[in-house]
């Protein structure tokens, strides 16, 4: 029993990252029923900001936010603004043909930039644990699951709370009687794929502290993303968080009973038998 | 028409891809009128709405809301201007609460300075409506939500009101109580365009009528000069 502690502590841990992850992919879902295929690449794209950051400012990682964050925010809005609102709301493939593409061009760039070589971002906390009697808290691990529920509390606070918040949940809710209102839902959609890139950018910054990254990963997380959010329930942030911790237990102790080899496999076992018993997810609506 | 006009509609023309759904369509409203727009389905009345909202550009003609030309301007910037649209089917936002709708309905920057203050005057004119502040929307009795698409209208202080055909599917002493809040919102100064099939309520209500048919104004006049018959004819086209 001790020695299942480790690994379930561990999941706990990894799927507070696995929801801020998944997080932009699931509100972009749920407000613009926009399926980013370039989520997981964009993510990536802030795990290099900050490498570069890191690496020519001598900044620590997380004041290299200060510069993601906000980079990314600009990123989000122009690509919502300029590109993906153009091909909105007329049929389901155009918006993701495009977002493919972003997510082609992006993995291209990156690679052009910064070579194929393995990354990552390291830091004083990189290699440090806190023991806690037989178990090891690995402090980084700790980080992702802080800073993960902060970004789920603070985003729940700003849709549920804010002027802001609101109107982009009434623009997710009915676009046509949004505008009624005096909402530009053009620019909402844009505002809301910015913050979407916010936490991308916190993400990929965490994500370059915790694992090694090329600039194909992208499509590795974007697969975590749907993991996350088919089993959370799509557009549901609270899905997001307890699907990321079921995602990432499933693999860890998949991990722990059957080998590192099965650790994917086993993740992915679990999302297809929740999918069978509850199709829209654990906090999904159905339709 | 008693005072000044607030709108004026000049000659225009709306299409749905080729299809022609208003023609040539004129009409004056004064400041505080109520007046109301009658016409069978597929008359034209829905689309005449939603282009003085801003939804439909109209492809000739004008349109003057208090001396400034508003066609083709987008219903997000109509309603800053001072037009307020319920919507037929109501549309309330479903995953909100009552509250948050009613604060939604003040998001153009003049709407928002008063909103404490409108959000009370609602809770006066519709006191379900504070009751229910914390329910999703969606949890609402059909009447209950004509309630909050009319406060939520009103959260953004309009000078004109269009009200597409909010009597629609409701029980009548619901129909009744709605219409009389109306009349009190239409004593405060606020001129309201009614779009109605029942012929009788309108006229009733109205302080002036258009009869649509096709597209177009088939028959107009003060709703007390109008007769029943008179109207029943242009709405049939006969």
């Amino acid at each position: 029993m001790e020695a299942l502690m480790q690994p379930v502590i561990n999941g706990i841990l990894l799927g507070g990252l696995y929801a801020v992850i998944a997080l932009g992919l699931t509100t972009m879902f749920g407000i613009v029923k926009l399926v980013n295929l370039a989520h997981g690449d964009l993510m990536i794209l802030s795990s290099y900001l900050s490498l570069a950051l890191v690496t020519y400012l001598g900044i620590n990682p997380f004041v290299s936010l200060i510069f993601v964050v906000p980079i990314m925010f600009v990123v989000g809005f122009a690509l919502q603004k300029y590109l993906l609102n153009r091909v909105l709301g007329k049929e389901m493939e155009p918006p993701l043909l495009v977002a493919f593409g972003v997510s082609i061009i992006l993995q291209n760039l990156l690679l052009l930039v910064f070579t194929p070589d393995a990354k990552g971002i390291m830091t004083v906390i990189s290699v440090k644990t806190i023991q806690l009697g037989n178990i090891h808290l690995p402090v980084l691990y700790l980080a992702d699951f802080v800073i993960g529920c902060l970004v789920i509390f603070f985003l729940r606070l700003f849709y549920n709370k804010s002027f802001l918040g609101r109107a982009i949940r009434a623009a997710s809710d009915d676009v046509g009687a949004a505008r009624l209102m005096g909402i530009d839902t053009s620019n909402i959609f844009a505002i809301a794929m910015g913050i979407a890139m916010i936490t991308a950018a916190i993400a990929g910054v965490l994500v370059g502290m915790t694992f090694t990254f090329y600039p194909h990963t992208g499509p590795q997380y974007l697969i975590i993303s749907f993991g996350v959010i088919i089993i959370g329930g799509l557009g549901s942030m609270r899905g997001a968080f307890v699907g990321g911790i079921i995602l990432a237990e499933a693999q860890l102790l998949g991990a722990h009973f059957t080998g590192p080899g099965y650790q994917l496999l086993i993740g992915y076992a679990v999302l297809l038998i929740i999918l069978a018993i509850r199709p829209q997810g654990l906090f999904g609506q159905a339709h | 028409m008693s005072s000044a006009p607030i709108l004026k509609i000049d000659q225009i023309d709306v299409f749905y891809g080729d299809f022609h759904a208003l023609w040539d369509v004129s009409l004056t409203i004064s400041k505080g009128d109520i007046v109301s727009i009658i016409g069978a389905n597929g008359a034209g009345k829905s689309t005449l709405m939603y282009t003085i909202a801003g939804q439909h550009v109209p492809a000739n003609g004008t349109i003057e809301f208090m001396g400034d030309r508003i066609d083709g301007m987008g219903p997000h910037l109509s309603v800053g201007k001072g037009i307020a649209l319920v919507p037929e089917g109501r549309r309330v936002f479903p995953r909100l609460t009552v509250y948050d709708n009613l604060i939604i309905g003040a998001y153009t920057p003049r709407a928002r300075a008063n909103i404490d203050e409108n959000i009370k005057k609602i809770h006066d004119l519709f006191p379900i409506l504070a009751e229910r502040g914390n329910q999703r929307s969606i949890t609402l009795s059909g009447g209950e939500q004509q309630m909050l698409a009319i406060g939520r209208a009103l959260m953004s202080e309009p000078e004109l009101l269009l009200c597409d055909e909010i009597s629609l599917g409701l029980a009548p002493v619901v129909i009744k109580s709605i219409y009389k809040q109306l009349e009190v919102i239409s004593q405060e100064g606020l001129t309201i365009v009614l779009v109605e099939q029942d012929v009788k309520r309108s006229l009733r209500f109205a302080d002036y009528a258009y009869v649509m048919l096709e597209g177009k104004i088939a028959l107009q006049g003060k709703a007390v000069e109008l007769g029943e018959d008179q109207v029943k004819k242009a709405y049939f086209g006969m």
